[in-house]
């Protein structure tokens, strides 16, 4: 009876450690977080119930709603440039070109950086007056101005600018192993018919790839909701309040500004979009997963 | 540099905790009292101020373990954490603000009421400060020094290459100064466009145009019908106006690199506290000679006090206690005030101070302090952390957009009524 239970078991058992850190390491964070949105915590974890207080309070804070607002429009930006960039990228290396391993190399190398690193490197090369302003105007353009980072209106497409040099590498390498996956009898087949590669890309090889870009924008999208660093080295939330992003609302009110229900508010909030992007995707694996099975 | 200063708090907490599960520590009775002290003071004249400390607390037989942090949120960061971790500091820092009210609340702070009556700090101490460090009539913290927020500073060669004559002792001869010195091809106003420069900007046009009233009103009551007033909108108009006579490459600018701009005589005027005089006298310039410091426009303006303060973490370890005890009695120590104040570039808390051995402008901010008309706190001495920064944010925003006034009124009643 043992012996035939212990291969039931077994699995389960070596499973469990980790099923009990994600429950309560994740799922119980969350709740607990959201049990403090519905507080009036501020140093620590410890008010009352307030109800939705807190939430009301965030959508009265014009910062929070600049957040909101610039990290909707970083990441349709980030992740159009990302997965364009990184699309033809790959498409480019797949042409058999030569030194591939190098190139590879050269692309994917920016995403070993961490974001505070990359963000630093952008900030002086787009400080106005210095970095790539200061080059090209010494090149012999002396009308040329580049003040992105200090301007209220571009400072997060500058953050856009740093972050899509440092993501688009991965989304190279792995659109490239999903090209590389692609059956050689398909290229054959389109080559023999005289169709274009540029339509064998869009119209057979790209809906062909669909796994590889749900991976790539699942990704790209929990980077976007995370926003922090870059937005830290490269502009602190300035000029003004121009480029803030939720993730550093959240930050600074839960160690600078002593409001921890607030700061848990905007992280229930926060991963709601998540939860938005992620349900859709999981629900297709499953579902894909199911027909694999039946 | 946010992650890279995370880190080095940590590591310098590890040498903290290291320091105090050294053999030594939990003796006896006998043992020499051992402070283990959590700080920010890092830079230069700071670091040398709190050797001063140190040092006394050391002569009067106690044994100091320095934990310093660099960054003020770094720091304090570290001592909420260590407090609620159950290891709290023996003692650490907090501005002289609403900082560690809630730490009071949760009573986890130890008072000092035996060493605040026998100092009398009812009567010797400026009412801002004792508003800040006395709640429910119990005293929990023990001031260190004073530094005044909104001094203007301004270069003498600057003042007569415009051929300003005298002192501006209102807010239109301000402006009319900031015009001559633009007019001269200066930059009129040196300012670095950081959140908290700018609100320092606003705090001086509120102080000097509303006057203590208004102030007292929008700043420590959070009165709506003030805010929306519009007297304060004039306030608003004013601090906005000041941007005409900012330089294009402010923003992002540190205050010390404003200030070496009115130094070199560049620059006309800067508003800053009273840290900055140290750079004017590391640059071998004197006040009165080469710079000259007004404390506000006209003989009744309100003074803008703000601090730092020692506070003791609940503890019944009998050691710890002694040696929070005897640091709370040597900081107060005349001849420590004296040390410290005159390294940091504060001035002492008590209004009795001996002030002779202060600059002119020091003892300036000292008379005046003893003026019990005069000095007010800062936002941070009457606003919660999320409070001050939520009117931080209105007012960059304010100063770096091109928000009407009537808005920013507007967000600032938002800010503040909660």
């Amino acid at each position: 009876m043992m012996a035939r239970m212990l291969p039931w078991f077994a699995p389960r058992i070596a499973l469990l450690p980790m099923a009990l850190v994600a429950l309560l390491g994740y799922l119980g964070a969350a709740g607990w977080t959201l049990w403090i949105s519905l507080t009036g915590s501020r140093t620590f974890p410890s008010g009352g119930f307030i109800g939705l207080a807190q939430y009301r309070r965030l959508f009265d804070n014009e910062r929070w709603l600049l957040s909101l607002h610039n990290l909707a429009l970083y990441g349709v930006l980030f992740v159009l440039a990302c997965v364009l960039l990184g699309f033809l990228l790959a498409v480019f290396i797949d042409q058999d070109v030569r030194g591939e391993g190098a190139l590879r190399t050269i692309f994917l190398y920016p995403y070993a950086m961490s974001f505070v690193a990359t963000g630093l490197v952008w900030q002086w090369l787009l400080t106005p007056g210095d970095g790539i302003d200061g080059a090209i105007r010494a090149l012999g353009f002396p009308h040329f101005h580049l003040d992105w980072i200090v301007s209220q209106d571009m400072a997060i497409v500058a953050v856009v600018l740093a972050t899509v040099w440092q993501a688009s590498g991965l989304v190279m390498a792995l659109v490239l192993a999903g090209l590389r996956g692609i059956d050689g009898e398909i290229w054959k087949a389109a080559r023999l018919d005289g169709i274009p590669a540029w339509r064998v890309y869009l119209q057979i090889v790209v809906p062909m790839l669909w796994p590889t870009f749900a991976t790539v924008l699942l990704l790209l999208a929990t980077a976007v909701a995370k926003l922090y660093d870059a937005v830290v080295a490269m502009t602190q939330g300035g000029p003004g309040i121009a480029s803030e992003v939720p993730a550093k609302f959240i930050m600074d009110h839960l160690f600078l500004r002593s409001n921890v229900g607030l700061a848990s508010a905007g992280a229930v909030l926060l991963l709601l979009p998540v939860l938005a992007l992620l349900a859709p995707y999981a629900y297709a694996r499953s579902r894909g997963a199911r027909r694999e099975a039946a | 540099m946010y992650g890279i200063r995370k880190i080095a708090s940590c590591m310098l907490l590890g040498v903290g905790l290291w320091a105090s599960a050294m053999p030594g520590a939990h003796v006896g009775p006998q043992a020499v009292a051992q402070a283990e002290v959590i700080h920010w003071w890092t830079s230069g004249g700071e670091s040398a101020a709190i050797k001063q400390v140190a040092h006394a607390y050391r002569q009067a037989g106690g044994a100091w373990v320095d934990s310093a942090i660099a960054g003020g949120d770094q720091s304090r960061a570290v001592t909420v954490n260590r407090i609620i971790g159950g290891d709290p500091p023996t003692a650490a820092q907090f501005n002289t603000s609403k900082q560690f009210l809630d730490i009071i609340e949760e009573d986890m702070l130890n008072p000092v009421d035996d060493l605040a009556r026998r100092e009398d700090w009812d009567r010797v101490l400026p009412q801002p400060i004792v508003d800040a460090i006395k709640v429910g009539g119990h005293y929990y913290a023990v001031p260190m020094n004073i530094h005044m927020q909104t001094w203007i500073w301004y270069s003498k060669a600057a003042f007569e290459r415009a051929g300003i004559a005298r002192e501006p002792q209102t807010m239109d001869e301000l402006f009319a100064a900031l015009d001559r010195l633009k007019a001269a091809g200066l930059i009129p106003l040196a300012h670095g466009g950081q959140g908290w420069q700018e609100t320092i900007l606003f705090s001086m046009v509120l102080a000097n145009m509303g006057g203590r009233e208004l102030y007292l009103r929008v700043i420590r009551d959070r009165d709506q019908q003030a805010i929306r007033s519009p007297q304060f909108r004039q306030v608003l108009q004013a601090y906005k106006r000041l941007k005409t006579y900012v330089d294009p490459a402010s923003p992002g600018r540190n205050w010390n690199d404003a200030t070496a701009l009115v130094i070199a005589g560049r620059a006309g005027i800067q508003i800053m506290g009273d840290w900055a005089k140290g750079e004017f006298t590391a640059a071998g310039q004197q006040p009165g000679r080469e710079f000259g410091c007004l404390p506000g426009l006209g003989a009744n303006s309100p003074y803008l006090i703000q601090g730092d303060v020692f506070v003791f973490p609940k503890t019944d370890r009998p050691e710890a206690l002694r040696a929070q005890k005897l640091m709370a009695e040597v900081v107060e120590r005349p001849a420590v005030q004296l040390a410290f104040n005159q390294l940091k570039g504060s001035i002492p808390v008590r209004t009795d101070a001996d002030e002779s051995a202060f600059d002119a402008c020091a003892r300036k901010g000292m008379a005046i302090l003893r003026d019990r008309a005069r000095p007010v706190g800062v936002a941070e001495v009457y606003l919660t952390p999320d409070q001050n920064g939520a009117l931080q944010d209105v007012l960059t925003a304010y100063w770096n957009t091109a928000m009407p006034a009537e808005r920013a009124q507007g967000s600032i009643a938002s800010a503040l009524r909660y």
